[in-house]
């Protein structure tokens, strides 16, 4: 009943290009999983930062795979390279010295419904995501970043403006936050 | 569906979006700091972009749109980062902690 969407359905052997391939997705996805284990259970919140960095790498890795180099080399600028820095750069000025091994209260219970809430949305997603019958419609046009930079620029060039404006109003928000209180 | 040939199906990446999912509520749900919070929420933003790409290679009529709503999350999730850290500094100059049961002046 239900159709598998695969581009090729080749059982490739370790050996040649295809399976080398596979092994690098296999080693990306271990990236993943990896990185976002260290990013959720470490109880520093500097190596949590340096799990999330790692996590977003592999996902740079997955939008390679998904034939988006474009998109993977602005992961790796804008998530790997400024939103992790950001965060790691809040750490250093806003963690007291102790305050990364925070006083237990009442998280006793928060750690195992949160797994539990974790991995039932996981499951439930993943059921969804395997069962479902996607309709695949027929590919017109292509993906290169002349094709991309066109339509970011005539279809969505009102998008385009508002999240430059979200931007500026985000960064100039920003810096009063952070300024108030100063003396 | 091989081992080595994951690469080219779609539920893979759906999958790898819902563990994503998963781990971000987990993190935002058990952690104790706010900016373990923040770092939670980034994973929850990456598998909405992880799903957004995969059906765009996968299904999608133009390839190019789901990249461009991947940037849109990217740039999105670049202004709340930056809010968010300026508010975690705020909090942090009244307050001299980060972590969320000591910010309770109205007792919520």
């Amino acid at each position: 009943m239900h159709a598998i969407i695969c581009q090729t359905s080749a059982n490739p052997s370790l050996f040649s290009a295809e399976g080398f391939v596979g092994l690098i997705f296999l080693l990306t996805i271990g990236l993943i999983i990896t990185g976002a284990l260290v990013a959720t259970c470490a109880r520093r919140l500097v190596r949590s930062i340096a799990g999330l960095a790692l996590c977003f790498t592999g996902v740079a890795g997955i939008y390679y795979f998904l034939l988006a180099p474009f998109v993977a080399m602005m992961q790796m600028l804008i998530y790997v390279g400024a939103v992790s820095i950001l965060i790691a750069f809040a750490i250093m000025m806003a963690t007291p010295e102790e305050g990364d091994l925070p006083s237990r209260r009442i998280s006793a219970l928060a750690g195992p419904l949160g797994f539990a809430t974790g991995s039932l949305i996981f499951a439930a997603l993943a059921l969804l995501g395997t069962r479902t019958n996607w309709q695949v419609f027929p590919r017109e046009g292509s993906a290169d970043m002349k094709h991309i930079g066109t339509i970011l620029l005539t279809g969505h060039s009102l998008v385009f403006e508002l999240i430059s404006i979200v931007l500026l109003i985000a960064i100039i928000g920003a810096l009063v936050l952070a300024r108030r209180g100063r003396n | 569906m091989h081992l080595l040939n994951l690469y080219n199906c779609l539920d893979t990446y759906l999958v790898i979006g819902a563990l994503l999912f998963g781990f971000g509520v987990y993190g935002l749900v058990a952690r104790r700091t706010i900016i373990g919070m923040l770092i939670s929420s980034e994973l929850v933003l990456a598998a909405a972009s992880v799903n957004f790409m995969a059906f765009n290679r996968f299904t999608a009529p133009d390839p190019a749109i789901g990249q461009i709503f991947t940037i849109f999350i990217m740039a999105i999730a670049a202004a709340e980062a930056a809010i968010a850290v300026s508010i975690v500094i705020a909090v942090y100059r009244n307050y001299k902690s980060i972590d969320t049961e000591d910010i309770v002046d109205l007792h919520g």
